[in-house]
């Protein structure tokens, strides 16, 4: 402990590096994913194709996929961007078929009622089928935020900042203290970024604690996520 | 691109599947933490995962659970336990298959228990009607019809470990890992994009061999019933677990 207080303004920006590396993936991925994952879900040609595409993007080791990212993109390997892209890659690959389930698990009836009232296939999106597959999507999220975060730390590898630094520093100085201190510190904000997401959840789905058969989705979705 | 070109032929270089550090060496011991960590994880996992399924009890106790470990960072915890075990190169096995193990577990548990909590309801209970035991029920009933999901679950925790033990070579073990981390210091990136290349290709042969073997073990009576509407919603599920890896 004495050293976490002595140590405290190196962990803390530790912490804040992390922190945003873990936030740009997060979010590109959730609006990368959705789109994809409600065309998946739209056109059944297309179905196939990219889950199976999505599912071959999570087989990749993450690992790899990071040192070979320079090469793909051409930046150098320090660069934040190749971890940022990577996690993102990874987000959606998660995301999209949680995507495709949440919008499949929105009524028929809904829909059809919907179009009967006269809503065009563009406001039935916005107000119809996004906020029903609200629930289902946050359950995704969720799971997107804690991998994310989780995975920042492999960045340490290749030279990259984040709490994962404390494990290959902790780890070539043989002090257990200080990588104890980067695990604690990376659950520690899996933890908070989930609790915000479910606060976000309760302020932006209202509807989601109400409507039974969206929760149930969320439940195989949670199944699903610890499949992935 | 050039160094993707740089890479192939590395890897098509003869001089490179000879030795300790050849290719087939590394491969053969990737696969072997791999191999070694499925079997004490499935060991653990697919048992409890049976008993919960069949059961009903500690469901949302392991969704908990599985879930909080998807936020254990897996480099931390193999440096933590290497570094709290020591003894150097000789022993890194340990905290390695002990982590891999950690990361197998959900994916298998998840897979056995949602499997057996897949069959029909009253598939079970024209079981127990016929006057079988719990046993038989499990085994005769449960089991096989729950194999498919299971080796979904299978499927997602030999990727995960595949994708995981490269970082086991950090800790001074074996595996493709070599590549990437010992050339990684050397700004060697050819050698970087090789390991990076076998453990993509390694993860997508056993995927697919995985895929076969989830296709061949749907039993045949649940093959021939599968077009009927109460059954296509239990396979839709079996589907979205398998593919979500």
């Amino acid at each position: 402990m004495t050293w976490v207080f002595a140590n405290f303004e190196q962990i803390w920006s530790l912490t804040v590096a992390h922190v945003l590396l873990s936030i740009a993936p997060i979010i590109c991925g959730f609006v990368i994913a959705v789109p994809i994952g409600w065309f998946a879900y739209r056109f059944r040609v297309s179905r196939g194709v990219v889950l199976t595409v999505c599912g071959l993007l999570y087989t990749i080791p993450s690992l790899a996929l990071i040192v070979a990212m320079p090469t793909l993109l051409g930046t150098k390997i320090l660069n934040p961007l190749n971890l940022i892209v990577t996690l993102t890659i990874y987000a959606i690959a998660l995301m999209v078929r949680t995507a495709t389930d949440a919008f499949e698990a929105v009524s028929r009836d809904v829909i059809s009622s919907s179009t009967a009232v006269g809503f065009g296939a563009w406001r039935r999106f916005w107000q119809v089928e996004l906020p029903l597959a609200g629930p289902v999507l946050l359950a995704g999220l969720r799971v997107v935020s804690t991998s994310t975060v989780s995975l920042v730390t492999l960045g340490a590898l290749v030279g990259m900042s984040g709490l994962g630094y404390l494990f290959t520093d902790g780890y070539q100085r043989n002090f257990p203290t200080e990588i104890l201190t980067g695990i604690v510190g990376t659950v520690l904000i899996a933890v908070v970024f989930d609790v915000l997401l479910v606060l976000l959840g309760r302020v932006l789905l209202p509807w989601a604690r109400v409507d039974e058969a969206a929760r149930r989705g969320a439940g195989s979705v949670t199944v699903k996520a610890a499949t992935a | 691109m050039n160094l993707f070109a740089d890479a192939i032929r590395w890897i098509m270089d003869p001089a490179h599947w000879t030795g300790a550090n050849g290719i087939p060496n590394r491969v053969a011991e990737h696969l072997g933490y791999t191999a070694l960590t499925v079997v004490i994880a499935a060991l653990i996992a697919v048992s409890l995962g049976l008993y919960i399924g069949h059961t009903g009890r500690f469901r949302g106790l392991v969704v908990g659970v599985t879930g909080a470990l998807r936020a254990l960072p897996t480099l931390g915890l193999l440096v933590y336990l290497a570094v709290l075990f020591g003894g150097g190169i000789s022993f890194a096995l340990v905290p390695t298959i002990i982590v891999l193990v950690v990361l197998a577990i959900p994916p298998l548990l998840a897979g056995a228990y949602s499997g057996v909590e897949s069959v029909d309801g009253r598939t079970v209970d024209a079981a127990r009607s016929m006057g079988m035991t719990e046993w038989q029920i499990l085994w005769k009933v449960e089991v096989p019809l729950a194999l498919p999901l299971s080796l979904g679950g299978i499927r997602s925790a030999v990727l995960q470990v595949v994708a995981t033990a490269t970082v086991a070579a950090y800790i001074s073990l074996g595996g493709l890992g070599r590549y990437i981390i010992d050339a990684l210091p050397l700004r060697n990136y050819t050698e970087v994009l090789v390991g990076a290349l076998l453990v993509t290709i390694l993860a997508l042969v056993l995927d697919g061999i995985l895929v076969v073997c989830q296709r061949l073990t749907v039993p045949a009576g649940v093959r021939a019933i599968r077009k009927s509407p109460e059954q296509r919603s239990t396979t839709k599920s079996a589907r979205t677990v398998s593919a979500s890896a």
